[in-house]
């Protein structure tokens, strides 16, 4: 099924121990999740192609690419131009010819150049042909603060691309989600926009080659029975510690990852909110206009009478990514969703 | 003239010194360098050590996690000097993060470069104070803005002019087209100024422009020509003929410097990774300084005087740097919020409100409202 040539399998093997693809449960890191879960989809189906900035030779900034380009090849692993609007662009012309493009912006801020051919044409061409082209681009995102960096390296451009109709965003937290949502999302006749929680990338955790839950699936990552915490990306893991840390002064939280953010899944939200009676919604991004007030909306609108008490956002600021001696006053942590907690318990303000 | 209307990148760039040292004649540049004299050398001279040892300061400071990033300049000293020493304080410079020494050369402190490395501040300084804006971390964009600016300066009747730095990765970014086309229909008085270091992070040239760099701005109606960037002397020339014509109605002009990045793309990269290892070796021989101070020493201009008075600027600038930098103090927590616009604004306000509050919580003394 590959087109691997007797060039490009041998450049591979040359490069150390020979590739195998993921067969039984491993320990890698989320980077590397990502990358066997590209190579497995690579290997899938000879239409999936890679493009991007760095992404050959160097793997790509992050390394998610590695050892890529001496498997697959230069017209499978394409190291671009320097043109984010090129990228995507000439990926909306690929799958126009039956490819499944997986497309790498290198960092979250850049992906502006390259926003009018996701929002006006890569978003539109399924509902704009009636259904006869299809569009099943992948875009890879790596997104999020707390690493310290220079301005645009650090954004949440999320709720740009939630409020876009004809796309399909997903955010992973650890692993195994990200392994298995990359297949799926490579897999997805709609067009994906992925992101990747960088600065979890060199968390590791157990990986099995299955490809999980459905792609639209949200996951109770801890349950509890007093508040609903709604986290996605890097913020699963300050929001689980949070429930640790509760869970001290008996305070039962149920974290939920949302790994979809569009669509939302509503009905296991709803389920959790039920039992709790109170929901607490986190993210980096700015809160106005944020991905938090609209689920909370939904969730009102579903179950109101439910609710023990107004939810709570715990978000970013409405402000520009901050610079990195400031991020740490920008970025929800562990006490700004205690201070949540506290707030949706009726115990502050 | 070398200047190109072809379309076709010229093979040879123009030169004034050779990489060993010897001055080159060329009939199309030296009018424009006729009034350098033996003091004029040797401040281009302590310009290209002191910024050299500006860059190794820095990443030293990276190195020892007082900066978060740095952008090494290292190999690129007269591409930037060269041009940056031939600009008015009334033009104004739209920069990308490489170009340090051109900032050094617009008056901005040393400490103040390091503030957006250092992660303090998100601008270094005030772009009105040194005539450069801060520098453009979105790849390409500042062409566009140097092209407005210049627009301007033309519908004000001003003489001033304005230059565009960017990379050569940078001219694949549909900006980059875009200011070539505005720029031209507009006869903007703008420079743009493109260094190429052969690398833009792990790709080389070949892949953004196949066919060259220089020859590409022809083709929107904008004269362009192709220096040997590590040629401070000729850099020098073409960027005060480019701004000539800026200043006297000529419009827009291209230039290619033909450079290396000798370090990483940043403190963050491994260029072991893509770089082929001779490749350094071979631009080592052509290194912008070395070949000053060769010319220096033919003409007997390389006195004791002249080595001992660069190393105590660079060896003061470096240490000032150091000091300044640690120094810096992080900034306020509340001013997290603060800037985001001109006027104020209900919303934001009401965030600063409520984070002033829930800071003051964790305060035992009960705090005060910042
Ligand atoms: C729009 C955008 N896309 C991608 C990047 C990431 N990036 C930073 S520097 C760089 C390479 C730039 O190369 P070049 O223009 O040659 O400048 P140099 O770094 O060599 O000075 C890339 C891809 C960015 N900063 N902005
Ligand atoms: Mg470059």
């Amino acid at each position: 099924m590959t087109m691997i040539t007797e060039q490009n399998s041998s450049a591979g093997a040359a490069n150390g121990q020979a590739p195998v693809p993921l067969t039984e449960t491993k320990t890698l890191t989320l980077a590397k999740a990502i990358n066997a879960g590209l190579r497995r989809a690579m290997l899938d189906d000879p239409k999936v192609v890679l493009l991007g900035e760095d992404i050959g030779t160097l793997g790509g900034v992050f390394r998610v690419t590695s050892d890529l380009l001496a498997e697959f090849g230069p017209n499978r692993v394409i190291d671009t131009p320097l043109a984010e609007s090129a990228i995507i662009g000439t990926a909306v012309g690929l799958a126009y010819r039956g490819y499944r493009p997986v497309c790498e912006i290198q960092f979250d801020g850049f992906i502006f150049p390259g926003f009018d051919q996701i929002v006006s044409q890569v978003a539109r061409f399924h509902y704009r042909t009636q259904g006869a082209v299809r569009m099943p681009i992948t875009i890879r995102v790596p997104f999020g603060g707390g690493i310290g960096a220079a301005e645009h390296h650090s954004e949440s451009p999320e709720a740009y691309f939630t409020h876009t109709s004809g796309l399909r965003v997903v955010a992973v937290s650890n692993p195994q989600d990200a392994y298995g949502l990359i297949r799926q999302a490579i897999a997805s006749d709609d067009p994906v926009l992925y992101f990747e929680p960088k600065r979890r990338y060199h968390v590791a955790g157990p990986v099995s080659p299955e490809l999980g839950a459905p792609l639209e699936s949200a996951r109770v990552v801890a349950a509890g029975t007093d508040v609903t915490l709604l986290a996605y990306g890097a913020l699963v893991s300050t929001a689980t510690d949070a429930a640790l840390a509760a869970a001290d002064e008996g305070v039962s939280i149920e974290v939920i990852d949302l790994r979809s953010l569009s669509p939302v899944d509503y009905d296991t939200v709803e389920a959790s909110v039920r039992k709790t009676g109170r929901l607490v919604v986190t993210h980096e991004a700015a809160r106005s206009g944020g991905l938090g007030g609209e689920i909370i909306a939904e969730i009102t609108e579903r179950c109101f009478d439910h609710l023990e008490a107004a939810p709570v956002r715990v978000t970013g600021f409405d402000i520009p990514y901050p610079p990195a001696k400031l991020e740490s006053h920008h970025l929800p942590d562990l006490d700004r969703m205690l201070d949540g907690v506290d707030r949706v318990l009726g115990r502050r303000r | 003239m070398h200047t190109v209307h072809t379309g076709e990148t010229p093979a040879v760039s123009l030169q004034l010194l050779s990489p060993d040292g010897m001055r080159m004649r060329s009939a199309e540049l030296d009018p424009w360098v006729a009034d350098i004299e033996a003091e004029d050398l040797a401040a281009l001279y302590r310009d290209m050590v002191v910024v050299r040892r500006i860059d190794a300061e820095a990443t030293a400071l990276q190195r020892q996690g007082e900066l978060g990033l740095w952008p090494p300049l290292l190999g690129q000293e007269a591409a930037q000097i060269g041009s940056a020493r031939a600009l008015r304080t009334d033009d104004f410079v739209f920069s990308s993060y490489r170009e340090n020494a051109v900032a050094y050369c617009r008056g901005v402190s040393p400490t103040d470069i390091l503030r957006v490395w250092r992660g303090t501040a998100q601008s270094g300084w005030d772009p009105y104070s040194h005539g450069m804006a801060t520098p453009s971390i979105i790849i390409g964009a500042q062409t566009l803005h140097a092209t407005g600016w210049a627009m301007g300066a033309r519908f004000d009747g001003a003489d001033s002019a304005a230059v565009a730095y960017f990379g050569d990765g940078a001219t694949s970014e549909g900006d980059v087209s875009e200011a070539l086309v505005f720029a031209a229909s507009f006869q903007a008085p703008v420079v743009f100024f493109c260094q190429n270091n052969q690398w833009a992070i792990s790709e080389p040239v070949g892949l953004q422009a196949p066919a060259g760099i220089a020859g590409r701005a022809p083709g929107f109606g904008i004269p362009s020509l192709r220096v040997d960037g590590n040629d401070v002397l000729a850099v020098l020339a073409v960027t005060r003929l480019a701004l000539h014509r800026a200043r006297t109605g000529g419009g827009p002009t291209f230039i290619e410097a033909v450079t290396y990045r000798m370090g990483p793309h940043t403190t963050a990269d491994d260029p072991t990774r893509y770089r082929p290892a001779n490749e350094l070796e071979e631009w080592a021989e052509k290194d912008p300084i070395l070949r000053l101070r060769r010319l220096l020493d033919s003409l007997g201009l390389f006195t004791p005087e002249l080595e001992a008075e660069t190393q105590t600027l660079a060896d003061s600038t470096a240490a000032e740097l150091r000091a300044g930098c640690i120094g810096l103090p992080d900034p306020e927590p509340l001013t997290v919020l603060a800037n985001v616009y001109a006027t104020p604004h209900a919303g934001l306000d009401r965030q600063r409100a409520e984070y002033a509050a829930y800071l003051a919580s964790f305060d035992p003394t009960g705090g005060t409202d910042a």
